[in-house]
């Protein structure tokens, strides 16, 4: 799950991260008023979307009046973001971040992630601030400082100095500042489940001071439950709707622009249906894995959610039973035509715990538009058959 | 001959009694593997499944010897069936729950690592050795006896790839589920020189998927180290960039962790790599044939 940057200010703000002073706002007249509340004669109007590149894509502004704030405002509220992070459909902007303006002397870039080899949290830094990270990455990756730190001893005064002494951090006033935010950023992704912090670009002021100009955080679903004040900030505006509603089901759905629906047992066999459908010229609509818990009643939701792309001309049901029973997806199927208007082929595969009842059960139901498939090779086939007669 | 369990070995079961665990301890003591006890905190002294049910770890390896866990648990108490099953000595635990934080798993992994306690999983099937030891909820009756060793991040395509070997009249060895979350136990570079110096295992079948590096490190390791042949698939091959696979560690991110970097790296060491995971069956076959 991700965050908006003035959601993860706040959860900053809690640890003693330094952050700029904002307020976020709905509608352009709440801007000018978060504007006044905050003073000065410089503000920033940032668009709140969940994605990074922001900038670059138009939705970062510099005001030097109140009525620029408003007028910035106006445009980037409802404006569709694109950004290199979006793809290209872009992102609805619903709220903007108003913050004071910064006395920027050097850009930094500060992160956080999991390193998998090393199988603990590695933090990347960079002089690099204020660029696109994976440009830096790809072209010199010499610039992104890594200091992996292992959990069980924490953040270290001896990490730290590492950071600061490769960023080229020599002041020791700044390097004391540099190194406990660094340490209050370690928590924050300890504490919090953090699946990413990203803080793109961290300044130094003027006088020294180290301030996250950005913040970017995602965190651990499978750790979310133990963490209420995050469920909070979940917005559900900012997620694909046929995705929750799938993965309220227990189902895992992501929509692709291909013709043959898919609806698999397993993320890696749904991944595999999908490249052989590809292998055998046809194109995938989706990738959909329904679970280990899955019975009748997902099954049907499956094809709910399936059919309600247009561009789906078959759907292959690629079923290799586990956990899973076959005969409970063939009970699925049955319901899902009954509740459901299925109205293109449906190739179905089913192999593995109970699949000759299942076969039995298509068999008895003896549904038109339902063909039976003997594997993987000849279901794909027969479903990419379909599709082009279609 | 077989990998890291066989008949003889004893296994416990962690979340016995609860409704996955009795499923599938039930369908494991079926298959023939050797459950000698479980364990369910406050239900020490009952007996369930026919076996004994014990408090703790401890009192479970004391009492009978065991030297292999299924662990059952729910998610957030994974990491402390873990930590216990190292701290009594267990020697394998197979984690087969799903959902577990990355936090935790990170925690339980580096404490049975300093125990010397191998994992496999956690979100897994588990690990079989065909005709004589499953512990896991892979469908037994698919894996027949043979001399393929099978490594798979996917569930479900492990049993998709031994049915197929299967099928074209070979058999499994050992497969071994590794599962495809962030931070796993044994993976390829592990399994492999076993299976490499396992004499029962003449050929090996190896599924990964997108994201992370395990199958490139697999594959600077076989070009060193491994003379059996290998066959294998990478899942992912038509996901699109940033969108998360079903595993939490199944993201391309960055262009790192793609199908094609890891197809090429393991070409490039030798290995046989299918592009649908169809034509498993067939590869191994042809690579099997060929070593004749």
């Amino acid at each position: 799950m991700n965050i908006h940057e003035y959601q993860a200010k706040e959860i900053f703000k809690t640890y003693g991260i330094p952050t700029p002073r904002g307020i976020v706002a709905n509608t352009p007249e709440e801007a000018v008023q978060n504007a006044k509340e905050l003073g000065g004669n410089l503000w920033v109007v940032k668009a709140q979307i969940h994605a990074g590149g922001r900038g670059l894509g138009g939705g970062v502004k510099l005001a030097k009046s109140l009525d620029e704030v408003k007028k910035l405002a106006d445009e980037i509220l409802g404006m569709t973001l694109v950004t290199h992070q979006t793809g290209p459909e872009g992102k609805l902007v619903q709220k903007v971040y108003i913050e004071e303006g910064a006395d920027i002397k050097d850009e930094l870039y500060l992160g956080i992630t999991l390193d998998r080899a090393k199988e603990m949290p590695v933090i990347m830094a960079s002089t690099e601030g204020g660029m696109e990270i994976e440009k830096v990455a790809e072209e010199s990756p010499e610039k992104i400082i890594k200091v992996a730190v292992d959990p069980t001893i924490g953040f270290q005064a001896f990490h730290g100095r590492e950071l600061v002494f490769r960023l080229g951090i020599l002041d020791k006033e700044e390097q004391r500042k540099f190194i406990n935010f660094a340490k209050l950023l370690f928590d924050v992704y300890m504490d919090k489940d953090g699946e990413m912090i990203e803080i793109n670009p961290l300044i130094k002021t003027g006088s020294g001071d180290f301030i996250a100009l950005d913040a970017k955080m995602g965190f651990d679903d499978s750790a979310i439950g133990r963490h209420h004040e995050l469920e909070e900030m979940r917005d559900l505006s900012e997620e694909d709707p046929d995705e929750r509603e799938a993965s309220r089901h227990g189902l895992s759905y992501i929509s692709l622009d291909g013709e043959i629906g898919c609806m698999v047992n397993g993320a890696g066999l749904a991944m595999g249906t999908m490249d052989t459908i590809n292998y055998m010229g046809g194109s995938p609509a989706n990738f959909l894995d329904v679970g280990g818990k899955a019975n009748a009643i997902t099954v049907a939701k499956g094809f709910e959610i399936i059919l309600k792309n247009p561009n789906v001309k078959a759907i292959f049901v690629n079923i290799f039973g586990g956990i899973v029973r076959c005969d409970r997806i063939a009970e699925g199927i049955l319901e899902a035509t009954k509740k459901v208007d299925v109205h293109v082929p449906v190739i179905v595969r089913l192999d593995g715990t109970n699949a000759e009842e299942a076969a039995q059960i298509l068999k008895n139901a003896n549904i038109s538009n339902v063909i039976a498939a003997t594997d993987l090779a000849d279901g794909a086939k027969k479903a990419v058959e379909a599709a082009e007669q279609a | 001959m077989s990998i890291l369990v066989n008949s003889s070995t004893k296994v416990i079961v962690q979340g016995f009694t609860g409704k996955e665990g009795s499923f599938h301890a039930e369908q494991c003591i079926a298959y023939g593997t050797n459950i000698v006890g479980g364990v369910t905190p406050n239900k020490g002294g009952d007996v369930h499944l026919g076996k004994p049910v014990f408090n703790t770890v401890k009192e479970a390896v004391e009492a009978t010897g065991a030297t292999v866990s299924m662990i059952f648990v729910p998610p957030i108490f994974v990491s402390d069936a873990i930590m216990e099953a190292a701290d009594a000595g267990i020697e394998l635990a197979v984690i087969i729950t799903e959902g577990a934080p990355v936090k935790d798993i990170m925690f339980a992994k580096s404490y049975a690592k300093k125990n010397h306690m191998k994992t496999i999983g956690p979100n897994c099937p588990g690990i079989i050795t065909a005709e004589e030891c499953k512990i896991g909820i892979m469908p037994g009756s698919i894996f027949k006896k043979g001399r393929v060793g099978l490594i798979s991040k996917s569930g479900t395509l492990t049993y998709e790839g031994a049915n197929q070997v299967c099928k074209e009249g070979h058999g499994i060895s050992t497969a071994v589920g590794i599962g495809g979350d962030p931070i796993i136990g044994l993976s390829y570079k592990q399994l492999l020189p076993m299976f490499e110096a396992d004499p029962d295992t003449d050929a090996i079948v190896m599924i990964g998927e997108i994201g992370g590096d395990l199958e490139i490190q697999a594959a600077e390791f076989i070009k060193k180290n491994i003379t059996k042949p290998v066959v294998a698939f990478i899942a992912g091959q038509s996901a699109p960039k940033g969108k998360r696979m079903g595993h939490a560690g199944a993201i391309v991110s960055g262009g790192a962790g793609t199908a094609k970097e890891k197809m090429d790296a393991l070409e490039a060491a030798g290995v046989t790599v299918v592009v649908s995971p169809a034509d498993i069956g067939k590869a191994v076959k042809e690579v099997l044939e060929r070593e004749e």
